[in-house]
């Protein structure tokens, strides 16, 4: 592998953490979205080198997907959602944005421990873009963790969906089941959700998990 | 019929009564309809025990998941059976209308699909996508009331579950990077048998790695003790039939899926041994959950933290291992699964009469409805694990075999089944037992049929196991060494 492949690969993959931790402090929904919309096209554009380097024309089509659904529908979505619903616009962390940073860097730092350790003949490409995929995903859970908007969860979601994308994609050879599974599941995930968040509307007149601590079933 | 023949069979017989359903608008109809195909579905599992089995590249099918395909297609038509006499009094008192229930019973036979599914895949990204399909088929159904309590129980599972998933298609992709130096690029890579077969040669590293992820997103699904958090609400406000097919059937198969790629895990023989790491986390859900039990007041909420009790042991039982430890095991699975059910039968039934889900609200039920309240009894005897019921046999399988490998750890596994005993008959006794008050109560139309036949079968195992099936079991717990 040519020395410029493994610069864009980890160029890109770099640009997916960079903007999971951008995530992380968003105050604002629309703002939030738009970052996330952000994270899909950087995606794309890894999984489409992806698809190049190693020679795979289906990792082109993950791509693609990548670009429609995350990019574009699924942010114009939850754009529209926001607008229709009424929710407040601003979202407030658990945790303050300081300690929210420093938890990341730990997940960070931990991904990259758990997997440069791994000495297999299995080439460095892979092994590193395993560890940026493990920091995406790890972001994505601690996005879960932090923030209370029902709306900011499916989002912290997603983009732990992209690590993952992200991961099968840089798995070289990986048959095509997986990225389609994705795929659907992510499709699938959106009906739910718009499902959830239409119901959650009727109930409460907003979309705030704030709301629904009120009924947390486990102290009956 | 070959095996592969029926293996169709029952992934088409529910998908297609499924595409049936969504379209048929009547709901006597269609209760009817799901009945039929629960039994024709089961009809062709039981023929799988006498047939050889086989594996392509996308299914499998070996004499461990027989057992759970007709375990599962047994549970599945008793509750459909149930099911029948249970939602037309919801319908009565308005709870759901006939729209839900087209939805309600689409959706039962898609959970069969997607679970038989999971059952005889043998490709790993199938195996994922069929749990992950089941998954978010079972969260549609416990919002299906929508309540707050419901929409707000979905949202959790629907939460943790898909958390979950995605770390378990991690560990998946892991797996495949560990195999791809041997297997080669492509489809090889992620078939189970092949990857059965030459498990030692994968890199250790990346297959420990794998199994801490599967162990995690697939161990949220089973119900273990850090990740149960959704398990309790999902089973309290979702319809009753629903508890009972989560409970009995849906933690099973996941269990099996962390099998599966326990003895992958062990096949390498240099990566970590997943024993110890399964006892624990069972321990773990069984101190947890047995004294979680005496905080309860919703009677479901009760047995829902009975279920991770009892799949606690049961991971403690596989992570001990052994022929013994693993027939226990298998053996608890299938116990749990039958008397569970059972128990959510009933107090499904009893909810309805009394028309609340407290337990300070239910009182004097061997009073007031007798058959209802010495049925709960029986149940609640036999998950407490109280002789001469199969889930007395399989617990003290348990608690022998470890007493014989490690005294210390059979010690705190007895001390945590006899609070989780302590708790439950305490629980049982204030409901079965007193003053029902209140005014006269409505006759319970039960199904009697179903709850009937599980605790018969409970009691079969207890006192006389047939003998073919230990002989099935002992091969099978052999075989996951």
């Amino acid at each position: 592998m040519s020395g410029l492949a493994f610069d864009v690969s980890h160029l890109l993959a770099g640009g997916l953490v960079l903007i999971s931790f951008m995530l992380l402090y968003q105050t604002r929904l629309y703002a939030l979205l738009n970052v996330y919309a952000a994270q899909a096209v950087v995606l794309s554009l890894a999984v489409g080198w992806q698809a190049y380097v190693q020679d795979k024309p289906h990792l082109y089509a993950t791509a693609a997907i990548a670009f429609l659904f995350k990019a574009a529908l699924i942010p114009y979505a939850l754009h529209r959602a926001i607008d229709r619903l009424g929710v407040r616009r601003e979202v407030e962390n658990v945790v303050g944005v300081g300690a929210t940073m420093l938890a990341g860097l730990a997940c960070v730092a931990l991904a990259i421990v758990v997997m440069l350790r791994i000495e297999s003949d299995a080439d460095p490409l892979a092994r590193e873009d395993l560890a940026f995929a493990l920091s995406v995903i790890l972001l994505g859970l601690l996005m879960m963790v932090v923030r209370r908007n029902a709306v900011s969860m499916v989002i912290g979601f997603m983009s732990l969906e992209n690590g993952l994308i992200l991961a099968a994609a840089g798995a070289k050879g990986m048959p095509l089941v997986v990225e389609f599974a994705v795929a659907f599941s992510v499709v699938v995930a959106l009906v739910v959700i718009w499902v959830f968040l239409f119901r959650l509307r009727d109930r409460f007149g907003a979309v705030d998990a704030a709301v629904l601590e009120e009924f947390q079933g486990s102290r009956r | 019929m070959t095996a592969f023949l029926a293996v169709q069979a029952i992934l088409a017989i529910p998908l297609g009564s499924a595409a049936a359903l969504a379209l048929l608008p009547d709901y006597r109809l269609s209760s009817r309809l799901n009945v039929a195909a629960a039994f024709a579905t089961l009809l062709v599992a039981c023929s799988l025990f006498f047939l050889p089995g086989f594996s392509t590249p996308y299914l499998l099918i070996d004499d461990f998941n027989t057992v759970f395909v007709a375990l599962n297609a047994f549970v599945a038509f008793t509750t459909s059976v149930f099911s029948a006499s249970y939602i037309g009094h919801e319908l009565e008192i308005g709870r759901l209308t006939p729209r839900n229930l087209r939805f309600y019973h689409a959706m039962c036979q898609f959970l069969a699909f997607a679970m038989n599914l999971a059952l005889t895949a043998n490709n790993i990204g199938l195996m994922w996508a069929s749990l992950e399909i089941a998954t978010l088929t079972t969260v549609a159904m416990v919002g299906l009331y929508q309540t707050r309590e419901a929409i707000e129980a979905a949202w959790k599972y629907f939460i943790l579950g898909s958390v979950g998933i995605a770390l378990a298609l991690f560990g998946t992709i892991l797996i495949f990077m560990a195999a791809r130096p041997v297997m080669g690029e492509g489809f090889d890579g992620m078939v189970w048998t092949l990857l059965m077969r030459r498990a030692h040669e994968f890199d250790p590293a990346l297959l420990d790695l794998a199994f801490v992820f599967l162990m995690l997103g697939y161990g949220t699904k089973v119900g273990l003790a850090p990740l149960h958090a959704w398990l309790p609400d999902a089973h309290a406000e979702g319809p009753t039939p629903i508890s009972a097919v989560l409970s009995g059937l849906l933690l099973n198969v996941a269990l099996y899926i962390v099998l599966r790629f326990k003895l992958l895990i062990d096949a390498n023989g240099r990566a970590i041994s997943p024993g110890p790491l399964l006892a624990t986390l069972g321990l773990l859900s069984l101190l947890f959950a047995a004294f979680m039990l005496y905080r309860r007041r919703d009677v479901k909420r009760l047995f829902a933290f009975s279920s991770i009790e009892h799949m606690g042991i049961i991971v403690f039982a596989f992570g001990m291992g052994g022929p013994l430890a693993n027939f226990a095991g298998l053996l608890h699975m299938t116990m749990h699964s039958l008397t569970k059910s059972a128990i959510f039968f009933t107090v499904g039934h009893i909810a309805q009469v009394k028309g609340t889900q407290r337990i300070a609200d239910i009182r004097g039920l061997t009073e007031s409805q007798p058959w209802l309240g010495w049925t709960l009894l029986l149940g609640v005897f036999a998950i407490a694990g109280l002789p001469p019921m199969g889930v007395f046999t399989s617990e003290f399988l348990v608690v022998s075999s470890t007493f014989a490998r490690s005294p210390a750890l059979a010690l705190i596994l007895v001390f945590g089944l006899l609070v989780a005993f302590g708790a439950l008959l305490l629980r049982a006794q204030g409901m079965a037992f007193g003053d029902p008050g209140g005014g006269p109560e409505p006759r319970s139309r039960a199904s009697t049929a179903p709850i009937v036949a599980h605790l018969s079968l409970v009691l079969l195992a207890g006192i006389s196991p047939p003998p073919p099936v230990v002989a099935w079991f002992e091969h099978v717990a052999a075989m996951l060494k």
